[in-house]
């Protein structure tokens, strides 16, 4: 049986790495906009600041000389405009409403008050944008103070360069965060989810009759799954052994009084005389024989399934082991006037003496069971590379046309076993103890169509 | 009254607007149709090795070139006079120029390759820096220890006032742009200017508007020597005449250097021959040595005279002097100092 794949809503961790990056790309966009913000705004006061000083510099020279109104532009007022920026410089000073000089159609913000208090003001001069700072000083001129208004002005390249410069240079630090916290995040990801792709890992690592409890560390938010995935594997494998014991008890229970069926019925064979009964109980025998077979081989597997989840490691002499089968099974075979070839060669390996046992001796009744009358089965040993080949081939009809590995599935037979007595078990047997002893089953119909070949492979100690 | 001398003055600019006071003409023909219309400070025989080799890479361009007064060049390109490049000396009243929207923008790679106080916003563009020198008569100085500084000079006048008297010439910097530039710079640099100008102004000096006019007098005899002058003509001068009748001194204190600088008037018709002329000028400019060309390159401002001053600065400083309250100020006191009798 094969699960289906589970489908899944996305991996965690590319979705955990898109909301980080996401958060980051956010995040480095609004430090982008504030800082060229700010650069803009620190420009404009920069500029703001050096006018103010100059318009407050040419303030600080009016004086009134003869009931007028003199002044003097400072060479510094201007300098310090010129030391900033490449912006054009325009002024102009008035005496209440009349031009003391400068540039006249300057757009000065209207109203100056309070005296003293420098007032910023944009506007636009000569096709550009000009920042425009002004001051007002009262000064005596004749016999009542006049107010005059220093106005500079210049224009507004200097800020768009730096303003500009500043936030071009604030995109690239911006980028480069971002680009930098899309790989942490990506490491946080993965560095987080560690543990669970881990566990993940240990559990699809096991075989598939592990069932023994996952000692982990876990972080505390997977303490939880490793608890309920323990318990439900103790559960398992409590189920698992019930049934195996439940089968166990079962086909022991069947078998005794199977037993003394076939007796009771071979002692009525005996006595009577009618054809007809004769062959009824002929028919009875051989269902209980049937049956005891099916309820001894139930055993065996319940026996093999038990043992290879602790499997002994002792050293088995191999070929001793072929032989023994050999001759436990010699009485059934002679019945058939079959006769049993061994051929062995010293092999030595480790593992569980009564189990090894156990798979010879099924293959070994397959092949007899499948055998025609008065045919040859031969057993040998051959060491290959680092194992032994234990093959057991027979004269008999062969595998049939199915899948070769289906075989081996539980209550499984071939197509062409109609009409003999089997359950289906002993290939698997066979099989699971091959497996656990790291060794594998080949199965294969012989050349010329008749006859099959069963090689028990098991690694040399 | 105050009105009726305001209506004077504007009908006096109305005339000067309307008719160029020119020194010095000269037709270039090309043999095409169009005409690159300069108007320049630079004497015709100092800029003709430009315009000429300007024209050899154009031959189908016809240059016109006027030379006027600095002055009378910034009442022109204000008066939206059809001129297509605008070359001066008079550094300040080009910056005024440009920053009140007179003049319209360049941009090549040869003008980018120019140093920041070379240009000013791509409007301005210097290509020369030459210095401000004293030329003097050696027949004059004879016997005399040359003056190497203000001091110096100021002692030297003070000592011979009768070997001075009458043989001292300078700028008229109530006439010229350039002697106005000169004057309020250096006494901006150093207080030495006006104690000198007072020594000058008991001397009886002459006034001149020109430089050139300075140094035919000095080689003339008829001066000892020529306060301020450009550099770069007397220079070329003494190129021209091997009669040692003349001596350039630069002052070790304090030197002006100015920056002759070139614009394209916002009213021209060929501003692209103009750049191209500008972007010839500034590489010339940029030259590692002097050459043959009459004008010095801006990273040296002649062999005999490298005081070490950084050239005046391109900016909106320039302004202040041209400011009519600061040149009234500024010419009354120079009046006081210098015309006293």
């Amino acid at each position: 049986m094969t699960l289906p794949a589970a489908t899944g809503t996305g991996s965690i961790e590319r979705r955990l790495t898109l909301l980080l990056a996401g958060v980051a790309a956010l995040l480095s966009v609004l430090s982008w906009s504030m800082v060229s913000g700010l650069a803009r705004e620190a420009a404009e006061r920069t500029q703001d600041n050096v006018l103010a000083a100059s318009a407050t510099t040419i303030a600080e020279t009016l004086r009134s000389e003869q009931g007028e109104v003199r002044l003097e532009l400072p060479y510094s007022a201007f300098s310090m405009l010129g030391a900033i920026s490449e912006d054009r410089v325009f002024y102009k000073i008035t005496a209440g409403t009349d031009l003391l000089t400068g540039y006249a159609d300057l757009p000065v913000p209207e109203d100056v008050t309070p005296v003293g208090q420098i007032v910023f003001d944009t506007g636009e001069y000569s096709g550009e944008p000009i920042r425009m700072a002004s001051v007002s000083r009262l000064v005596l001129a004749g016999a009542q103070p006049v107010p005059v208004t220093v106005t500079v002005a210049q224009t507004r390249l200097g800020v768009g360069t730096i303003a500009s410069d500043l936030s071009r240079l604030a995109a690239m630090l911006s980028v480069a965060f971002f680009v930098v916290a899309v790989a942490l995040s990506a490491f946080a990801a993965r560095t987080s989810l560690r543990p669970l792709n881990e566990i993940a890992a240990s559990v699809s690592r096991r075989g598939p009759s592990d069932l023994r409890p996952l000692q982990r560390d876990a972080p505390t938010e997977l303490a939880p799954l490793l608890t309920s995935l323990n318990r439900l594997m103790g559960r398992l494998g409590q189920s698992i052994r019930r049934s195996e014991d439940f089968i166990a008890e079962a086909a022991h229970r069947i078998r005794t009084p199977l037993a003394t069926v076939r007796t009771q019925a071979e002692i009525a064979l005996r006595s009577v005389e009618d054809e007809d009964e004769k062959r009824r109980l002929r028919r009875i025998i051989r269902a209980v024989d049937e049956s005891s077979r099916s309820a001894g081989q139930l055993l065996d597997h319940a026996a093999v399934t038990y043992r290879t989840d602790d499997l002994a490691r002792d050293a088995v002499n191999l070929s001793e082991l072929v032989q023994q089968a050999a001759n436990a099974q010699e009485p059934t075979a002679a019945m058939k006037d079959i006769r049993i070839i061994v051929d062995t060669v010293p092999a030595q390996v480790e593992g569980d003496p009564v189990l090894l046992d156990n798979a010879l001796r099924n293959i070994l009744d397959n092949a007899i069971k499948y055998s025609p009358a008065e045919t040859d089965v031969a057993m040998r040993i051959r060491e290959d590379a680092g194992s032994f080949r234990v093959s057991i081939s027979d004269q008999g009809p062969g595998l049939g046309d199915g899948p070769v590995e289906a075989l081996t599935e539980r209550f499984r037979r071939g197509s062409n076993t109609q009409g003999i007595v089997g359950s289906g078990l002993g290939l698997t047997i066979a099989e699971d103890v091959l497996l656990a002893h790291g060794g594998r089953l080949e199965l294969e119909t012989r050349e010329g169509g008749t006859g099959t070949c069963v090689t028990l492979v098991l690694p040399s100690s | 009254m105050r009105h009726a001398c305001l209506a004077l003055v504007l009908s006096i600019l109305a005339t000067c607007a309307a008719a160029l006071e020119i020194e010095d003409h000269r037709f270039f023909e090309g043999t095409g149709e169009r005409v690159l219309r300069i108007v320049s400070t630079a004497d015709l025989e100092v800029f003709e090795p430009y315009l000429l080799a300007f024209q050899s890479s154009r031959p189908a361009l016809s240059i016109d070139y006027t030379v006027v007064s600095s002055a009378e060049l910034y009442r022109a390109i204000r008066g939206n006079a059809a001129f297509d490049l605008a070359v001066s000396s008079a550094m300040d009243l080009q910056f005024q120029l440009a920053n009140d929207g007179f003049a319209r923008t360049h941009q090549s790679d040869a003008a980018r390759a120019l140093p920041d106080w070379a240009r000013w916003r791509d409007l301005i563009f210097a290509f020369t820096a030459e210095p401000a020198v004293m030329v003097l008569s050696t027949r004059r100085f004879e016997g005399l220890a040359l003056p190497e500084t203000r001091q110096d000079l100021i002692a030297l006048l003070r000592q011979n006032q009768d070997r001075f008297e009458n043989t001292v010439g300078t700028y008229d910097v109530r006439e010229s742009g350039l002697g106005y530039l000169f004057a309020t710079q250096e006494a901006r640099s150093t207080d030495a200017y006006w104690r000198l100008s007072e020594v000058m102004g008991r001397l009886n000096p002459k006034l001149y508007c020109c430089s050139g006019q300075m140094i035919d007098e000095v080689a003339e005899g008829r001066l000892a020597f020529a306060y301020n002058v450009l550099g770069s003509y007397a220079a070329e001068r003494l190129a021209r005449d091997s009669g040692g009748q003349i001596q350039i001194v630069a002052m070790q204190d304090f030197a002006n250097v100015i920056l002759r600088t070139a614009l394209i008037p916002a009213n021209a018709t060929e501003p692209a021959a103009a750049g191209a002329l500008i972007d010839m000028l500034v590489t010339l400019g940029l030259r590692d040595d002097r050459g043959d060309w009459p004008l010095p390159p801006l990273n040296q401002t002649g062999a005999a005279d490298v005081a070490g001053f950084g050239p005046i600065r391109l900016g909106p400083a320039l302004m202040v002097y041209l400011d009519p309250l600061n040149r009234r100020t500024f010419l009354t006191e120079w009046q006081n100092a210098m015309v006293q009798r």
